[in-house]
């Protein structure tokens, strides 16, 4: 593995082309040398191929018309727009789609796993099931059973399934009320902040009390208190409601108004969470598992209560043996999400799709979009592992 | 026990006296695992509903709604894709060699999991014979894979006490894969042996196909690059660790539509590759980087003595490498490995979105068919069902495997 040293006497005794470190030095220039050469070999027979039918590679495409419309956009977008508009728009539903993925697949990891720990045979069994179902089978199959099973045969929009607080599913997507800030609805959400922060400043003093040994003496039922107390209190103080809810309204077609998730948004969401959250079930079961049993013995020995023992003593490290694992599940849920093409959801890859089809470059295009996904996952790896820093042994 | 008279007591044999019977047996059973605390009852009541609900809803539809005709119809399909019925024999053969090596290797290691893995291919085959006959397909095949899977378990048992040397097991490998694709592509114009198009492979057949290929192709080039990340020279290490993490770092999709659409037009004039093997290419090139953090794994896992060990009875650094560590580090990441080989074979589903027809792609397919317009959930189960079983077998092989070599023991 490491070169014998050689010091100046050797060297001088030993020939050239017999000289570790001229040899290290060439054998590199050699293998960078064949690895240009073949790049280059390959790329100048993709700029014949593409000048053959007039293309050049270029990147002045971005600048031009898209043209095409997206079904389903975070910010303002029409045909009119550009391709590096249409480029954004994707990047966007790639990032809703994987941040509320993310968060659902950790909720219902976090609850599975927590089930595979239950002492209640069937639960277990069944949070085991489940985690088997979904880790062994193929993620683009769940993915088509959600879309085409269930979301393309829920009823038409007429005969719409409604839950309770004017939720409506339907072919065309979920509708739900969406809220709205009141003309001086500002005046109460800034009330609503300040009673927030205030409750997790009583909160955390009851924490440092705890922590110097001194009883918290209600600290925390206080905080709760104000938590959810300033912002009722301050709602029915307010002259006007301030926030409002815009409910969906059934039309003669079609369903307007309120909040609305197409179909393909929530098949995509809901498949990425519920096989993400598989994975992140067994590695949150095995963390906890991981805590030794001594540790848990000598919490009850010193008198911790069970809700204290969970929160002092077993998540502080099994945190530090789930955030890596978890990490790359994040990183993996990112990734699977432009599987958003076989269902037609408007991701990133999705859109880039029909760019490259459109304005043939396609080499340029996927560049572009795989920079994207390196530039995600880089800076998914980053906070993660800023966090991973934070929770992990200070060693001195 | 026989009765007493009142206040005389004797002493009772400590192994006389027993639980109560509501600690021990059916009842004792359900108190600890399902009525434990009343929160427990209230959940084991709850879940218990809901789960009895859910699987007698189910059970109503595969017994009064469900088409199962799509699926028997269409084994043909699912099984082999548009793969021709005259030249269909060859699949057999190829099984067969398969089977014959499957069955030498398991018999000369001494490894359970790997026995276990070569019997669940016997099972498969029986499997397949089943489904085959139910479906209508002709007893012929299906005798041909029970005739398989028997000759598999003699193999093995053959080999327990004859076991053939390392040498010669790789080299019948070695003859196995080129016999396989010369047999499975044909040659061409021959009369004997004429062409068949890749375009034509499908169903489970291309499925397996993919991932053995890709998980085997890659393997090689992982192991290259995991040792170029650990190179001492920084050009070499630099190119490793930059393709892995760029390979890492995008969807496998978008490296798919590379070889599939991208490919050919870095290729110089008049020179073109299949469809099927632009897609292995994808494949191997994708799992290569994942393969290569495995073995980098455990080439960190090997003591630094072995190789100081090695430096000091005079071995070269590519000896080293060769004869002492890579050994060790291959053999604690196989377990590793099965878990990207499962990955990769439910990944091989992607290649429907580039358009073959593996199981998933033929199952679009058969949706696409007019009559069967409708059936997408009784596809979409069968085909879930089938990488279910293969992938939960594997895994539990897996566990097995990784048992054996004591990983996380030592």
């Amino acid at each position: 593995m490491t070169e014998p040293q050689s010091d100046r006497r050797s060297t001088a005794s030993v020939p050239f082309y017999r000289d570790v470190r001229v040899l290290a030095v060439f054998s590199q220039v050699i293998v960078l040398a064949v690895v240009l050469l073949v790049l280059g070999y390959l790329f100048n027979n993709l700029y014949s191929a593409m000048a053959e039918k007039g293309f050049l590679p270029s990147l002045s495409w971005l600048g031009l018309t898209a043209g095409f419309e997206i079904a389903e956009t975070v910010v303002p977008y029409d045909s009119t727009h550009t391709y590096s508009d249409a480029l954004l728009v994707g990047l966007l539903n790639t990032l809703m789609v994987s941040v509320v993925g993310i968060f659902l697949a950790t909720l219902l990891g976090l609850v599975i796993g927590i089930a595979r720990l239950s002492k209640n045979w069937l639960v277990n069994k069944l949070a085991l099931g489940y985690v088997e179902l979904f880790r062994n089978t193929p993620l683009l199959v769940q993915l088509f059973v959600i879309y085409f099973v269930v979301f393309l045969q829920l009823p038409g929009v007429r005969e719409s399934i409604t839950l309770p607080g004017s939720v409506y599913l339907s072919q065309r997507g979920i509708f739900m009320p969406r809220p709205q800030l009141a003309s001086d609805g500002w005046i109460w959400l800034t009330i609503v902040v300040v009673g927030i922060v205030v409750a997790a400043l009583v909160w955390s003093a009851a924490w440092r009390r705890e922590a110097a040994g001194r009883p918290a003496n209600g600290l925390r039922p206080i905080s709760l208190l104000i938590l959810f107390g300033v912002p009722i209190v301050s709602w029915f103080l307010m002259a006007a409601a301030p926030v409002t809810f815009e409910e969906p309204v059934l039309g003669k077609f079609n369903l307007t108004g309120g909040l609305k998730f197409t179909p393909e948004f929530a098949a995509l969401t809901l498949g990425l969470a519920l096989y993400t959250a598989a994975f992140i079930a067994e590695i949150i079961r095995g963390g906890i598992e991981a805590v030794s049993k001594g540790q848990l013995e000598a919490a009850r020995a010193i008198g911790l209560k069970e809700s204290e023992t969970l929160r002092l003593v077993v998540l502080p490290q099994a945190l530090r043996i789930i955030i890596p694992p978890l990490t790359s599940q994040y990183l993996n849920l990112i990734k699977n999400s432009s599987l958003a093409l076989a269902i037609g959801y408007a991701d990133l890859f999705n859109v880039s799709r029909t760019i490259s089809e459109q304005t043939g470059q396609p080499v340029a295009v996927i560049i572009i979009v795989m920079s994207v996904y390196l530039v995600i996952s880089l800076l998914t790896s980053l906070v993660m592992n800023i966090y991973n820093r934070a929770v992990q042994i200070h060693e001195r | 026990m026989s009765a007493r008279p009142p206040g005389v007591t004797t002493p009772i044999e400590p192994s006389e006296i027993r639980p109560p019977s509501s600690e021990v047996g059916a009842m004792g059973w359900l108190r600890h695992n399902l009525f434990n605390s009343k929160s427990s009852g209230i959940a084991t009541i709850v879940v218990g509903l809901v789960v009895a609900l859910a699987a007698w809803k189910l059970l109503e539809w595969a017994i009064f709604d469900a088409r199962t005709g799509v699926i028997t119809t269409n084994m043909r399909l699912f099984l082999v894709g548009l793969y021709p019925q005259d030249e269909i024999y060859r699949v057999w053969v190829t099984m067969l060699t398969l089977s014959v090596m499957t069955g030498l290797t398991a018999g000369r290691m001494r490894s359970g999991a790997v026995r276990m893995m070569a019997i669940m291919l016997a099972a498969g085959q029986v499997a397949i014979a089943f489904l085959a006959i139910v479906s209508g397909m002709g007893f012929v095949g299906a005798a041909a894979m029970v005739a398989n899977a028997v000759l598999l378990l003699m193999a093995m048992t053959a080999a327990k006490r004859w076991p053939l040397s390392r040498r010669w097991m790789l080299l019948g490998w070695a003859v196995t894969a080129i016999a396989a694709t010369l047999l499975l592509q044909g040659l061409g114009e021959s009369s004997l042996l004429p062409g068949v198009s890749t375009n034509v492979w499908g169903g489970l057949l291309l499925t397996m196909l993919l991932s053995t290929a890709g998980i085997a192709l890659s393997f090689p080039f992982g192991v290259a690059l995991a040792v170029g990340r650990r190179s001492h020279l920084p050009v070499i290490r630099l190119l490793s660790t930059v393709f892995i993490e760029v390979i890492r770092a995008v969807p496998l999709i978008t490296i798919l539509f590379m070889a599939a659409l991208m490919f050919p037009l870095f290729l110089p004039e008049g020179i073109r590759v299949e469809n099927v093997f632009r897609a292995i290419g994808g494949i191997t090139i994708f799992s290569a980087a994942y393969v290569a953090e495995n073995v980098r794994g455990g080439l960190q896992a090997i003591p630094r003595g072995q190789v100081e060990a090695a430096q000091a009875i005079g071995l070269r650094s590519w000896q080293t490498n060769l004869y002492i560590v890579l050994p060790q580090a291959l053999r604690i990441t196989i377990p590793a490995n099965v878990g990207l080989f499962i990955s990769l074979l439910k990944d091989t589903t992607l290649v429907a979105i580039i358009g073959l027809l593996e199981l998933l792609g033929i199952g679009r397919a058969v949706l696409a068919q007019p009559e069967w317009i409708g059936a997408s959930f009784e596809v979409y189960l069968f085909v879930a069902a089938i990488f279910f079983v293969l992938s939960y077998t594997l895994s539990q092989a897996s566990y097995r495997l990784e048992k054996e070599l004591g990983i996380g023991e030592r």
